[in-house]
């Protein structure tokens, strides 16, 4: 996702001028292409996370497309003050980007780690929240902000992660994109969760049970038309998320179901638990001790379908 | 436009009884940090700030953030005096459904840049504007005016830091430096002293001017961009509650509004009553 992210916005800075990348020193020679092309519109804004966030609140006042830069977690939890105040109250189009987002630096430590942020940026008035599922979605979902003229978050995972889609899926913003049609359950998953997500697909039908797998990559807004759907039609409907249970994804969905009268299909929520990993490990560690693994969610939602 | 000193002291002390009169009016704290800043808001929207009231949007305007937007009913009152909005919006000040809180909010009133209360902001807004001008080759300046309790802000520090490495020598800072902040004395509370000496070792050309001398005031600010490629830190001293005899130096008017008496004792002093 990190270099599809790099080599779409060197493309979109290029159509555009109203393009400007803010980096938090991060993304070594990632940008030279871009550097090398857009020169003018390329910061590095250093360790200075919240003063990066600002100066591009500025910016976007002035007509400008700012793109901010950096880990995850220093440029969401960090930096909650400045996104509040300057982007937010002020509604002002400056496109966040966070890359690590969940487990995918686990072996940095939980400093590195982002299993709230998603929780932090959906509640904030104006802000738009979108977790791409894979390379395609990325460069789509970029393309699709840059005419938005709302906040926006958007939050990638890190290099190297498999593709799902194979050919361009239509991508609009608050609207799920069915990956694999199904007929008892519904897995929604957010974001970098998708491979496993269809994993556990897969180990379900093993087991007699047809998923179908959404990628559910808006968070905010919620694809209510589909939620309305796919609750009024299956037996479970499962979430996600490389992310908290708490505030995440799953509990966007359980907000949203609760407003509601009873319907058909009971939530399920996929997401890591309440607490901090302590312990050294790369993401398939992390995710195997929370049990966001394809065998463990398969297993979750034959509970539920019981 | 262009006025004359007596012209801008007349403007001045009109304006620190108009804010008098809406602290008193809505009950409203943080008079002593409005009228410390009176004298920096007229020199720069009578003599200095290339803007037009009639086109308050004008992607070519200077612009003024009041990052210390505590001291809002100052600019609100500089900014009514200037003919941006009509004294009718002014005197709504502070009212339920009102567009001017007791803080500057966004897309509020004309003229109003930013939407500050929460202190260290409005410098790395600033900086951004400045930065949109260059891309967009427009050559505006930008002022940003903070408060001295306000460079406690670490935020101000990562600004600092950034402004002179992009030589943004389009912006001003001014600090209001009225040596008070809402509990006590700026200088006991946190080590901000020699501020003038942290600003020029942050890479900005820094000066220290008497921040109610409208004529010492003009002249720094006009200076702007110097010729160096530095930007440019004025730190004004100031007098909390100034114009007021009861009122200055004194941080009890950090919260306390005055009562119809005190209102009317003001007036006199500034000449108005």
């Amino acid at each position: 996702m990190r270099n599809a992210f790099a080599s779409e916005i060197t493309k979109l800075a290029t159509e555009d001028e109203r393009v400007v990348m803010l980096s938090g020193d991060i993304g070594n020679r990632l940008f030279d292409d871009y550097k090398k092309r857009v020169p003018k519109r390329f910061f590095n804004c250093g360790v200075a996370e919240a003063n990066m966030i600002s100066v591009g609140a500025g910016m976007a006042s002035c007509g400008l497309r700012p793109v901010a830069y950096t880990i995850t977690p220093f440029i969401t939890t960090r930096v909650m003050e400045q996104i509040r105040v300057d982007v937010c109250y002020h509604n002002v189009p400056v496109v966040i980007v966070g890359v690590g987002g969940g487990l995918s630096y686990a072996s940095l430590g939980a400093t590195h780690h982002s299993c709230e942020d998603i929780a932090f940026l959906r509640v904030l008035p104006n802000m738009i929240v979108i977790c791409p599922a894979d390379a395609v979605e990325v460069r789509l979902a970029l393309r699709a902000v840059l005419q938005q003229d709302s906040p926006v978050y958007m939050r990638l995972g890190k290099k190297g992660e498999p593709v799902v889609h194979k050919g361009i899926p239509n991508f609009v913003i608050g609207k799920a994109i069915i990956v694999r049609p199904g007929t008892d359950v519904c897995l929604l998953s957010t974001g970098n969760m998708l491979p496993t997500t269809l994993e556990a697909a897969e180990a379900l039908g093993h087991k007699g049970v047809s998923a179908q797998v959404v990628s559910f990559h808006t968070v905010k807004p919620l694809d209510e038309q589909l939620l309305a759907e796919s609750f009024a039609k299956f037996k479970v409907v499962a979430t996600i998320e490389e992310h908290s249970i708490l505030g995440g994804f799953g509990g966007s969905v359980a907000e949203w179901l609760a407003d509601r009268p009873a319907q058909e299909a009971r939530l399920c929520r996929i997401a890591t638990p309440d607490t901090f990993l302590h312990e050294a490990g790369e993401q398939e560690y992390a995710r195997e001790v929370f049990g966001l693994t394809g065998p463990h969610i398969a297993e979750k939602i034959l509970q539920a379908a019981r | 436009m262009t006025a004359n000193l007596a012209e801008l002291e007349t403007l001045a002390r009109n304006i620190r009884g108009k804010v008098v009169e809406l602290s008193h009016k809505a009950g409203t704290p943080h008079l002593g940090s409005a009228l410390s800043c009176v004298d920096i808001l007229v020199a720069a929207y009578s003599g200095v700030l290339a803007i037009d009231p009639k086109h308050p949007d004008d992607p070519n305007r200077d612009r003024l953030i009041l990052s210390k937007g505590h001291a809002a009913t100052a600019l609100f009152a500089t900014l009514a005096h200037r003919g941006f909005f009509p004294m009718a919006l002014l005197d709504t000040f502070a009212e339920s459904g009102s567009r001017l809180p007791e803080q500057p909010s966004p897309h509020g009133a004309p003229g109003v840049e930013w939407a500050t209360g929460s202190l260290g902001h409005g410098l790395s807004v600033g900086l951004g504007v400045a930065l949109a001008g260059r891309i967009q080759s427009r050559s505006y300046r930008v002022v940003v005016v903070m408060s001295d309790g306000e460079c406690e802000e670490g935020t101000v520090w990562e600004a600092a830091l950034f402004a002179p490495i992009h030589k943004l020598d389009n912006v001003t800072v001014i600090i209001d430096y009225n040596k008070w902040q809402a509990t006590g004395r700026s200088n006991e509370i946190m080590n901000l002293s020699p501020l003038r000496q942290k600003w020029e070792a942050f890479g900005w050309n820094a000066c220290e001017v008497d921040g109610h001398d409208l004529n010492a005031l003009l002249t720094a600010m006009k200076q702007v961009p110097d010729g160096s490629g530095k930007p440019v830190a004025i730190i004004a001293h100031t007098v909390k509650g100034k114009g007021v005899s009861f009122m200055q130096d004194d941080n009890n008017w950090h919260y306390r509004s005055p009562n119809a008496e005190e209102l009317q004792k003001a007036r006199q002093e500034l000449g108005l009553a």
